[in-house]
């Protein structure tokens, strides 16, 4: 029964994404029925499976587990399969609810209900409509997605691919999931296609996880060829391992294991942002709020981290491919967290900060606190969800403000909001929830328990370096997020559409409200046992729970006052700092930290373009375009067509013009006209003339015929 | 059979050969008209005197193809002369002439 669940759980998105396409596309109440039907019927399957997981002892050692052969290859079959262990549970859960959540905030982001727009057209956001209301006013309120219902094809679409990625007992049926998500994430970045901004970040986005996916797919390929199977219990049984162990390869003298496992590893790079694959993910916010919320926040980026996770055991058999590992992530935490204090855009500020946490959760698998990055995991994703969605309603309510008013101002821009808190209390609440989280407030957010236990353990196992960036990352990520909350909500309002701002629709509220509650609580399931006066209150069901998943996954860490003190510090000290800083600044003019380097992103964007975008463009333009095509291929077809040319000249002015049309076409009427105007002059009408002329050809006749007699 | 049958025949041949420069040379048609009238009784001299020299085997009957033929020439010149004399008469009517080198009008 729970196998036959398991087996069904990514359908009804599936379903609804075909339906859509094929059916209700025309219907937007339809469209969105059905999406969020299939998300709710996925949510529930999820849920039922995950109250079954906790009730099964021993989940970790003995998952469900079905397989169905599915490819004949040779002698043997391409098995694919199911499975739920706990990572997998925990997974679910959080997917289930942020996708659920998110689907329903959809509705309203997209101006479900209202009147279509004046001058809207597919692949623009939509620009607000007239309205004439009772008393004969004309007001311009929102207007609805003018491609409502292909936004909720794309998302179903994409909830399959998570949902497949999840349930997936092998890297094949993952690596689909995860290329599905790939896809989506291009359609729904490019969702705007109108604006050419959004067209290159869904290309560059497209590209830059694909190299990441390229070296997974040699990761793969790799680890088929030793263990001839990509079952997930196949590759991780004792004796894969340990042969994997034990194979060195040429690169870097790493084990086999180690370089499969780092090949791996550089999917998740390119699928999670983290350096030096990170530049797609802040353009990727030229998508829909909720795409960037769903897709580059709470799902397809942990489904990086996911993978990391997964491939655990096999990295962790080498120590030299987890040192790469954590060296990755922490300096991505501390690299995206430099970044994104000079940002001024309210959804970059957030996309940097997820690349900064998603850096946070591989320097944990890289240092080994593999229970710790699935707790970060699990409490990012609500969180992250929740910043996103809260950031999405700002915009909304901006916008909502920028109709009333009539001004032309960037909705997005942080420094054209302010005293925000009064106009949209809910918003405000929840999004102080969600960055008090993310900036690890003590205690009560669930975002302090995940990180603290991450620098817990990295200063258990005496990773200093790692630790201390970490820590640095955590106060910058308390400091921006506190300038943003100060920037959007505090202080008075600095432009008139802020000072119209209003508060957005229940379907955008009740997923805010419901986001902020498990920010809050996702913490209380994992505080550590041996934490001061709270440790043990309630068990710590996290860690015991996933850590049954992998054999190699510690134990918890022994408690340290450092750590928690230093944790404590720079969470507070960052917050209160931003708050103190930025309560004054109205202008980016005023912002100390608007320095080139931070606001040109370490340059790392104009580095690649110097080094790859540029030598492509060039060698497509002048190699590929000018010389092979047009110089070479053109070359040739010019030559055939030039050659033909010439041919066809000749054939016409040497053989067709003077012989068949000349000699042969007018030949013969001329010839036949003129001997009959010469040999006309003989019908002279004379009688006489006739007859002698007859007489005369009588006899040459007969001259003729009796002269040929004698001669034969 | 004192006289042979060469004799006949260079006769009908002087006949015909007058008839024919009468034919070609004069410009009256009622002359022309005359000289065909002398080719065919050239011909018909030539048809009677060829029937009467004639190497019968015994037993054939007595053939008459001979006079036969003579006798339609002489009803198609008969019927000739009347069709080319009215013929003449209607030319003069309406121009004033029997010259043949004058009616010309059929011609290119």
């Amino acid at each position: 029964m729970m196998n036959w669940l398991l087996w069904i759980l990514p359908l009804p998105p599936l379903l609804a994404f075909m339906l859509i396409l094929l059916v209700t596309h025309r219907s937007h109440a339809w469209s969105h029925g059905l999406a969020t039907g299939a998300a709710a019927l996925s949510w529930l399957g999820s849920m039922v499976l995950f109250i079954r997981a906790l009730m099964i002892e021993h989940l970790g050692q003995h998952p469900l587990e079905s397989n169905i052969n599915w490819l004949p290859s040779g002698t043997s079959w391409l098995q694919i399969g199911v499975s739920l262990d706990p990572l997998s549970a925990v997974t679910l859960f959080f997917v289930a609810w942020t996708v659920l959540a998110i689907f329903i905030y959809s509705i309203g982001y997209h101006n479900f209900g209202q009147p279509r727009g004046d001058h809207d057209q597919p692949g623009l956001p939509p620009h607000g409509a007239t309205v004439t209301d009772a008393d004969g006013h004309r007001r311009i309120v929102p207007s609805v997605e003018p491609m409502y219902a292909r936004f909720f094809a794309f998302i179903s679409l994409f909830a399959f691919g998570m949902y497949l990625l999840v349930v997936s007992n092998n890297l094949l049926t993952l690596f689909i999931g995860w290329e599905i998500m790939g896809l989506c994430s291009y359609l729904l970045i490019g969702f705007w296609y109108g604006k050419p901004s959004a067209r290159d970040a869904a290309i560059k986005a497209f590209i830059t996880t694909r190299v990441g996916d390229m070296f997974l797919l040699l990761g793969m390929a790799w680890l088929y060829t030793v263990s001839g199977s990509l079952s997930f219990r196949v590759i991780f049984s004792a004796e894969n391992l340990r042969a994997l162990a034990t194979t060195a390869t040429p690169v870097f003298g790493l084990s086999a294991a180690g370089l499969i496992g780092l090949l791996c590893f550089l999917g998740t790079a390119g699928k999670s942002a983290q350096w030096p694959l990170h530049v797609w993910l802040p353009d990727a916010m030229e998508g829909p709020t909720p795409v960037s919320a769903m897709i580059h926040a709470a799902t397809m980026v942990s489904a990086g981290v996911y993978l990391a996770l997964r491939m655990f055991p096999l990295l962790s058999l080498d120590s030299r491919a987890l040192t790469v590992v954590a060296f990755v992530g922490a300096f991505t935490a501390l690299f995206a967290a430099t970044i994104a204090l000079a940002q001024n855009d309210i959804k970059r500020v957030l996309a940097y900060s997820t690349i900064s946490q998603l850096g946070y959760m591989v320097a944990a698998v890289g240092i080994g606190a593999y229970v710790a990055a699935a707790f970060h995991l699990v409490t990012h994703a609500f969180f992250k969800a929740l910043l996103f969605l809260g950031a999405g309603s700002v915009i909304h309510g901006m916008e909502h403000g920028a109709l009333h008013s009539g001004e032309h101002v960037d909705v997005q821009d942080m420094f054209q909001m302010g005293g925000l808190r009064q106009r949209m209390p809910v918003t405000f609440w929840t999004f102080l929830i969600g960055g008090l989280a993310l900036s690890g407030f003590p205690l009560i957010t669930a975002g302090f328990w995940s990180k603290d236990e991450i620098l817990a353990e990295a200063y258990a196992h005496g990773h200093y370096a790692v630790f201390l960036t970490l820590a640095a990352a955590a106060f910058l990520t308390a400091f921006y997020t506190m300038r943003q909350i100060t920037l959007t909500f505090l202080g008075q309002p600095r432009t008139q559409a802020a000072a119209h701002a209003h508060e957005t629709p229940r379907t955008m509220t009740v997923p805010l409200l419901t986001l902020a509650f498990f920010a809050i609580t996702a913490g209380w399931v994992g505080i550590p046992e041996h934490f001061p006066l709270l440790g043990g209150l309630l068990p710590n069901w996290f860690h015991e729970f996933v850590a049954s998943t992998s054999s190699e996954a510690s134990a918890e860490a022994p408690f340290h006052w450092t750590p928690l003190l230093i944790s404590l510090g720079v969470a507070l000290g960052g917050l209160w700092l931003g708050w103190l800083v930025y309560r004054k600044v109205g202008a980016p003019a005023q912002d100390k930290l608007q320095i080139p380097v931070l606001k040109n992103r370490w340059y790392c964007d104009t580095l690649y373009s110097i080094l790859f975008v540029r030598p492509s463009t060039w060698l497509a333009e002048h190699f590929v375009s000018r010389f092979l095509d047009q110089g070479i291929l053109d070359g040739i077809l010019h030559g055939v067509a030039r050659l033909s040319l010439v041919l066809g000249h000749a054939l016409r002015n040497y053989v067709d013009a003077p012989i068949i049309n000349g000699l042969i076409g007018d030949g013969t009427g001329a010839t036949v006209k003129a001997s009959g105007s010469a040999l006309r002059r003989m019908q002279s009408g004379r009688v006489q003339s006739y007859m002698t002329a007859s007489l005369g050809m009588l006899f040459i006749v007969a001259v003729l015929y009796l002269g040929l007699r004698r001669l034969f | 059979m004192s006289i042979p049958l060469s004799w006949y025949l260079f006769l009908a041949a002087a006949l015909f050969c007058t008839g024919l420069y009468g034919a070609l040379s004069r410009r009256n048609a009622i002359a022309i008209l005359l000289g065909v009238e002398l080719m065919l009784n050239a011909v018909n001299v030539n048809l009677i005197a060829f029937w009467r020299y004639l190497d019968l085997r015994p037993n054939d009957p007595a053939p008459m193809n001979g006079q036969a033929f003579a006798v339609i020439v002489f009803a198609v010149a008969a019927a000739e002369v009347a069709v080319g004399l009215a013929l003449i008469l209607s030319v003069y009517r309406r121009r004033k002439t029997v010259a043949a080198d004058e009616v010309n009008l059929l011609k290119w």
